[in-house]
């Protein structure tokens, strides 16, 4: 066995290594912490919003090794060694990522809550390189539920980045 | 969620020596495991993390397939040779979820995801699938998006995955380990009906982990359809969705296989109805025969009695695509 919390469930916490936007940390986590509780309530980082918390919204979508997931669905446990994008890691005030400059240009948001999800999950869906069209991203980004309901100008933001090629 | 021991495997018989004993479950992309544990219907002592296994390869097989139970469900999808040669079960993969749970949702946890019966997941109520014993109110409660076939008095719930109607329609095999060796599924006899034990899902045996499902060679990828009817364009569960392929020969079907979904406790095919269409022309008269075969069966609720009509319609549609060349659009709604 590779890792054994031992039993009958003596060990708490167990170590794992997280590389989160571009920095290695060492953490001590209990293993039914999720990935989203342990980015906002341990590590403060909390632009990763917690929406259902059961991944029908999608405003917890992050990137782990590059990939978007619902970081609300995962233990983190079992993303030890993973490279892990929130959306702090991925653009600053003064230096935004094009998605966040487009989403703002576009006035893709109303209250915001969702908007770091959304971010994170079309950075992701325009790494994957499958959707080419509107019609496409829309399908794409179906994970992602905003209840402002900006997604005519979600879809425009993100369309003018894919269409820039400005995402990667 | 309840506070369980957190157990990660190295080797297959690692995993299979943690399930024994106690309340283990296997968790891998955890999409379905963690949402239950959240709502206290699946309560582990132990998890059982296995996502560090070699089963995450899709290989060559006999002529078909071969999809390690760790390949992500969007890593299936897009796989060429997939797309190439089994283009309906990348559209039934590409028809569920998103593209968040797409990266996460594994092919072996997509196989044996629980169903999605509101009851079963309040724990505030009886389920006979949750707590055996217990009663089934969905039977005579709100039953709108509940089976219409091979119900039984203690369970009418569906299985909820997309892929695998595509997997029912490709005669699929799934390959397990356990305690005394692997073994070979058949797709047909791998989820069960709910009977009197609604508790069971599937005939994994205690202690089995599901190592691949295995695809037959496959010598037609042309006409078929993965067609998904439901309550909103995209991310919602199949009311009824259909799988089909055709095999034609000229103006004759040499072969018709389909599935449906949404509609039983199981992928739900029928013999008698696909026999109906070998050596016939594909045409409306007889897939509109071919679908009465099927629905006389049905055994719906008050609430979901519109299904039978959907059922009938979705399957004419469905073997009108197939038949046509023309397979329903992941992206473009429009049904064609």
């Amino acid at each position: 066995m590779l890792i054994d919390s031992g039993s009958p469930r003596a060990m708490e916490t167990i170590g794992i290594s997280l590389t989160i936007n571009g920095e290695t940390r060492n953490l001590q986590v209990a293993p039914w912490t999720t990935l989203l509780d342990l980015l906002r309530e341990g590590l403060d980082l909390t632009g990763t919003k917690k929406g259902c918390d059961h991944g029908q919204c999608g405003a917890c979508t992050v990137l782990v090794d590059g990939k978007r997931i619902n970081s609300c669905l995962a233990l983190a446990v079992m993303k030890d060694g993973a490279e892990i994008t929130t959306i702090e890691g991925l653009g600053q005030a003064g230096a935004m990522h094009p998605l966040q400059a487009a989403f703002v240009e576009h006035d893709a948001f109303q209250c915001g809550y969702c908007t770091p999800g959304q971010i994170c999950s079309a950075a992701g869906m325009l790494a994957e390189g499958h959707a080419h069209s509107r019609e496409e991203i829309r399908e794409a980004m179906s994970g992602n539920i905003c209840r402002c309901g900006a997604y005519t100008n979600i879809v425009d933001a993100i369309e003018d980045v894919m269409q820039s090629g400005a995402a990667r | 969620m309840n506070r369980f021991d957190y157990v990660r495997a190295g080797t297959v018989a690692e995993a299979v020596q943690a399930l024994s004993g106690a309340n283990a479950r296997l968790i891998a992309g955890g999409t379905n495991l963690v949402d239950l544990m959240k709502y206290n219907v699946e309560r582990p002592d132990r998890l059982v993390d296995i996502t560090r296994l070699p089963l995450n390869a899709i290989e060559d097989h006999e002529g078909g397939l071969r999809i390690g139970a760790l390949v992500t469900n969007a890593i299936a999808a897009y796989d060429e040779r997939v797309a190439s040669r089994y283009p309906v079960l990348a559209s039934a993969i590409l028809a569920g979820a998103t593209g968040q749970l797409r990266n996460a949702a594994t092919t072996g946890g997509n196989l044996n995801q629980r169903t999605r019966c509101y009851y079963f997941y309040d724990d505030a109520t009886p389920c006979n699938k949750r707590e055996p014993g217990t009663g089934c109110p969905a039977i005579g409660g709100v039953n709108r998006i509940h089976a219409i076939f091979g119900i039984s008095p203690t369970c009418i719930a569906t299985h909820p995955s997309d892929m695998c109607v595509a997997l029912a329609a490709l005669d699929a095999e799934i390959r397990v380990a356990g305690p005394s060796g692997e073994r070979s599924i058949p797709f047909s006899e791998y989820h069960r009906l709910p009977g009197g034990t609604p508790q069971f899902d599937n005939t994994l045996q205690p202690g089995e982990i599901v190592l691949s499902v295995d695809l037959p060679a496959q010598d037609t990828a042309s006409h078929y359809t993965y067609l998904k009817l439901r309550d909103r364009l995209s991310y919602a569960f199949a009311l009824v969705s259909v799988a089909a392929i055709l095999d034609l020969d000229g103006d004759t079907v040499s072969r018709a296989r389909f599935a449906l979904g949404g509609v039983a406790h199981k992928p739900w095919r029928n013999a008698e109805a696909e026999a109906f269409l070998q050596g016939k022309a594909p045409t409306r008269e007889n897939f509109e025969a071919a679908a009465d075969i099927v629905i006389r069966e049905a055994t719906p609720q008050d609430g979901n009695a519109f299904k039978v009509e959907l059922a009938r319609r979705a399957i004419i549609r469905g073997l009108t695509q197939a038949a046509a060349g023309t397979p329903q659009s992941v992206s473009d709604k429009r049904i064609a």
